[in-house]
């Protein structure tokens, strides 16, 4: 295997165009690694992606926040107006593993893994997020909605690679929350997890949302009948009913020794709801 | 298997060596440069056993390739006390019982010297989720959670 750390996407897309074997990207290695280390992938080639400026920084203007595909969890947790404006993509990868593992994980290989319980890919999807994609062609944006397709699949070419995200312009009285539920504290995978995004007008009414479960399917389920129940209401309990209802409905669990897909389909509403709950409440303060 | 130089500092002496792309830091730290106070647990990021700081950073060294510690620098328990004289956080495990066969003991106590220097005053919980990772099927996790707050305190007044 060889490895190598270019230091613009350019050089990085490059390299995997020209290897003739099987060419990876390394973010965060929280995966890959894992995987190497266990002989489940042998690539002749790994491309770090650490060293591209364009990956390595949080920054933002007056179109939002734009986050490198190198910023591990714990970057994401140390940057304040990250943590004020978007709480809930923050909590979503501050879930991922230990300390140690946050230390490394970015919202990118989270995503690519494409792991239908992935942590981070919820309240990304709900923020409407979009990658920035550079491949031997250019640069394109993608929504990140349209990046997973199945478990361990994205649309992704495999000259492709994220060079950052961006998420929109933060409206005042908006927040996000995600919330999964584990049957441990710590160190688990979810069971079932649930993204709420949503912006409140000054009377309090819910003038925009988007409902995200994750774990309850082959990839994450946008929960269209959930955000509908959102809007125009007040968030008061006939419409978080609604969306507990909703997301219920919504789910497609298997069952297996992590819950019977009853269970998974009653938890997935009940989880939703109380992320709408948060979300709610940060919106208001 | 390809080797690849690497230069890089270790508990802030420059250190260079060549490893295979495909070896992991932990396994270049133990069996390369025989530092083998970083242990080896579990090599895929669930126990805690194998945590070193790099650039700064608590990680676990089994899931970093030794090639990546090129130009950065890292951090082990080798690095902890000064020549003789422990850390604060080894006398206070000491003083506290916080080992019994003492495997997890570097790991955590290099991720507990990430917290404290991040966070001087943690509450019992901030270092209970702090050290989720680092498992220990010794003690019952009580007197390593005790061991770190003493320290905190203590290192609180050294500084005081
Ligand atoms: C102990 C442990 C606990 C964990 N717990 C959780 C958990 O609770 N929840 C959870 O969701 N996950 C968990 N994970 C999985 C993992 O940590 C996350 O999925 C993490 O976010 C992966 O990010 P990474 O940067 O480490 O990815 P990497 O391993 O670097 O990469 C993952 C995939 O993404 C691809 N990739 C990397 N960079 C790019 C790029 N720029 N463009 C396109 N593709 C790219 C890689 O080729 C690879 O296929 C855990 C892992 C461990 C080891
Ligand atoms: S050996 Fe690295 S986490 Fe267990
Ligand atoms: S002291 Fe034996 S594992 Fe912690």
């Amino acid at each position: 295997m060889q490895y190598i750390a270019p230091t613009t996407s350019a050089a990085a897309v490059a390299a995997l165009a020209a290897c003739n074997g099987d060419a990876r990207l390394l973010a965060g290695g929280t995966d890959i690694l894992v995987r190497l280390q266990a002989d489940l992938v042998e690539p002749d080639l790994l491309v770090d992606i650490k060293h591209i400026v364009a990956c390595q920084h949080i920054t933002e203007d007056a179109s939002g926040f734009i986050i490198g595909a190198a910023v591990p969890s714990a970057q994401l947790g140390e940057h304040a107006r990250l943590s004020q404006v978007w709480p809930g993509i923050v909590e979503g990868m501050g879930l991922v593993g230990s300390t140690q593992v946050q230390g490394r994980a970015t919202l990118t290989g989270n995503l690519c893994n494409a792991s239908p319980a992935a942590d981070g890919v919820p309240a990304m999807v709900a923020a409407g997020a979009t990658a920035c994609v550079v491949g031997p062609n250019g640069t394109r944006q993608l929504a990140v909605e349209d990046i997973p397709t199945g478990p361990g699949q994205i649309s992704l070419a495999n000259n492709e690679m994220i060079e950052s995200f961006s998420l929109p312009p933060r409206p005042p009285r908006s927040s996000d929350a995600y919330i999964r539920f584990i049957p441990r504290t710590e160190m688990d995978i979810a069971v079932v997890g649930a993204a709420v995004n949503l912006t409140l007008d000054e009377t309090g009414t819910c003038i925009a949302a988007c409902v995200v479960l994750g774990a309850v399917g082959p990839t994450f389920i946008t929960v269209n009948a959930a955000a509908e129940a959102l809007i125009g209401s007040q968030v008061d309990e006939a419409a978080l009913q609604a969306v507990q209802n909703a997301c219920s409905t919504a789910a497609t669990p298997i069952s297996d020794k992590r819950g019977t897909a009853e269970f998974r389909k009653h938890t997935a509403g009940v989880i939703a709801r109380r992320a709408a709950i948060v979300a709610h409440s940060r919106a208001l303060a | 298997m390809s080797h690849s130089h690497v230069s890089t500092t270790i508990n802030g002496q420059a250190v260079q060596y060549a490893c295979p792309t495909d070896a992991s830091l932990l396994e270049v730290l133990r069996d390369q440069l025989g530092m083998t106070g970083t242990k080896e647990g579990c090599g895929s990021g669930d126990c805690g056993a194998c945590s070193v700081s790099l650039d700064g950073r608590l990680v676990c060294s089994c899931l970093v390739l030794g090639v990546e510690a090129q130009g950065r620098t890292v951090d082990t328990i080798e690095g902890m006390a000064d020549k003789n004289k422990l850390h604060t956080l080894q006398t206070k495990f000491l003083e506290h019982a916080a080992l019994q066969c003492g495997i997890c003991t570097p790991g955590v106590l290099v991720a507990a010297r990430s917290l404290l220097e991040k966070n001087p005053d943690p509450t019992e919980q901030e270092v209970r989720y702090w050290l989720a990772g680092n498992l220990c099927r010794c003690t019952g996790y009580d007197k390593i959670i005790r061991a770190v707050l003493e320290a905190a305190k203590a290192m609180r007044e050294e500084q005081a």
